[in-house]
């Protein structure tokens, strides 16, 4: 089975935020919390470039690594999920996290925390696929319908790439060798380290 | 219309003109902001220890303007692989070494015997704070442990979505838990610190390893000797970096920065695998350890030849205010 990832192409992103708003929309995620977003380094700088990251789905995933009751879980497409049921909200993930995906609703103690909530790449969690338990928890399943994440298919650049990691590493790199420049795959080499093209 | 012609002649020299003196100008810009934008890895190599790429962001959420922290490496390492070490040397050290010296040196008796007549050593308020901190601070190691080792050491046997529940309660028994914690140690702090300042008598106390090893030789002691301060100061000190870093962990968008996060989260634990091994050693003298200290926070009152074998100075001290009973034992303990 493929595994499957997500690469910004930085040279492309516009910086419209429309994967952030499009995964806020599909999955109907709850006011402050981001699954996705868009950074801007050297912002009004020349050379600026916008990056669109969320959860990097990792290889050894350092939040599976950290976290104290193990709620999470790796599935056969490399796409890292967690269960809501088990998450206690430590913030362990967060803290280890190189990505800062792990988020909070402020609904735990004294305003802190409470479950935490990411990016599934639109791969829902452990409940059943595509039943109104799943999608309250986690949000859509675009995987079980054979679609792939909402913020890569309506990216108007096709800056935001995701499916098959050899796939989309090959896609990139083309496009490098034609434009002749590129500002790297963000976030490949700590979300990927051992295989970093695989 | 010569007149107009010729001032739409000047008009398109004058536009032409500018342009012949904007071109240098923009002649001069030589960077490429294609080729030459950010790079991904110039970024990485160029963090130090510690940093991250950070950039602006368009959300209000200031800690998602941290695209890349490398240092969720170290805390992970630090979790998984340093803190294991750190615990198991500090508390199963410690248990080792109570349990040799327990082995060696026995329970550490009332060399003269009980006399049956009680002197009166922490009062009621005393206790009650002892108990206050000494009960949070059970649950907060117990559940505090299950966060660090519970997932290897618990899990297995009751499985996941159990251990899950468990943990869940466990860690709101710690977040509420730790603010009557709090209270004990400051209470404690104000009503003990007169009598745990150190003192010359201290030196001569460790000296003599406090009596601890040679039956019926103890050192000269007033309230509190040498040992119990440091256990007083271990606890002030210890609680409060425990405090402050808790504090932080309890409301993590009040410093609303990762990287600070997981300085005091390390701190938080590194104290707390001492704090507990520290506290073992205080738990095994204050009742296997030593026959006749438990009295003292249990009723309050303690054997009065325990207390003149132990704390002589202080005992002469009571008695000299009349709040104790002389050496025949006769007089009652003089009410407050």
């Amino acid at each position: 089975m493929a595994r499957v990832k997500f690469l910004c192409d930085a040279d492309r992103c516009i910086e419209c935020n429309a994967c952030v708003t499009a995964c806020k929309n599909e999955h109907e995620v709850p006011w402050g919390i981001n699954r996705r977003r868009v950074v801007t380094i050297n912002d009004g700088k020349p050379g600026e470039r916008s990056v669109s990251m969320a959860c990097m789905h990792c290889t050894d995933a350092p939040c599976a690594a950290v976290c104290p009751v193990s709620c999470f879980y790796t599935t056969a497409d490399g796409v890292v999920l967690h269960s809501k049921d088990l998450c206690i909200g430590c913030g362990y993930c967060f803290y280890a996290c190189p990505f800062g995906a792990p988020q909070y609703p402020k609904v735990g103690n004294f305003g802190s925390r409470g479950k935490m909530d990411k990016c599934t790449y639109c791969a829902g969690g452990p409940e059943a696929d595509s039943t109104p338990a799943e999608y309250a928890k986690y949000g859509a399943n675009r995987l079980a319908e054979g679609k792939l994440p909402i913020c890569a298919e309506m990216c108007s650049t096709k800056s935001l790439l995701a499916g098959d990691g050899a796939i989309i590493a090959e896609i990139y790199k083309e496009r490098v060798m034609k434009r002749g420049y590129g500002s790297g795959m963000w976030g490949w080499k700590t979300a990927y380290a051992d295989s970093p093209t695989g | 219309m010569p007149s107009s012609l010729s001032h739409l002649r000047a008009l398109c020299a004058a536009i032409a003109l500018l342009f012949v003196f904007a071109h240098p100008a923009a002649a001069q810009l030589t960077f490429k902001p294609t080729a030459e934008a950010v790079q991904e890895d110039k970024l990485l190599n160029a963090l130090k220890e510690g940093d991250k790429i950070t950039g602006r962001i368009s959300i209000p959420d200031t800690m998602a303007s941290s695209l890349i922290q490398p240092a969720g490496r170290d805390w992970r390492d630090f979790q998984r692989s340093k803190l294991p070490i750190i615990g198991g040397v500090a508390i199963l050290g410690m248990i080792v070494l109570l349990a040799i010296f327990l082995a060696v040196r026995g329970r550490i008796r009332v060399d003269h015997g009980f006399s049956g007549t009680k002197i009166l050593r922490f009062a009621s308020f005393e206790r009650f704070t002892h108990w206050l901190t000494a009960s949070c601070f059970v649950v907060l190691a117990l559940s505090g442990l299950n966060i660090s080792f519970g997932r290897v050491l618990i899990m297995p046997l009751f499985g996941a979505q159990a251990f899950a529940t468990m943990s869940g309660w466990a860690k709101i028994a710690h977040d509420y838990l730790a603010f009557p914690f709090m209270l004990g140690l400051a209470i404690m702090f104000l009503i003990w610190i007169k009598d745990n300042i150190p003192g010359k008598l201290d030196w001569q106390w460790i000296k003599q390893g406090g009596g601890i090893l040679a039956n019926g030789k103890h050192p000269p002691a007033k309230r509190f000797n040498a040992g119990q301060k440091g256990i007083f100061w271990i606890v002030i000190i210890g609680g409060a970096l425990m405090s402050v870093s808790g504090w932080f962990m309890l409301f993590p968008y009040l410093p609303a920065n990762v990287t600070a996060l997981q300085f005091w989260t390390v701190i938080h634990a590194v104290i707390a695998m001492l704090f507990i091994a520290a506290m073992l050693a205080h738990i095994y003298i204050g009742s296997v350890g030593m026959e006749g200290a438990f009295d003292a926070m249990g009723t309050g009152e303690v054997d009065l030849n325990w207390a003149k074998e132990h704390h002589a100075l202080w005992v002469a001290e009571e008695q000299a205010k009349g709040r104790a009973p002389s050496k025949d034992g006769t007089h009652a303990v003089a009410a407050e």
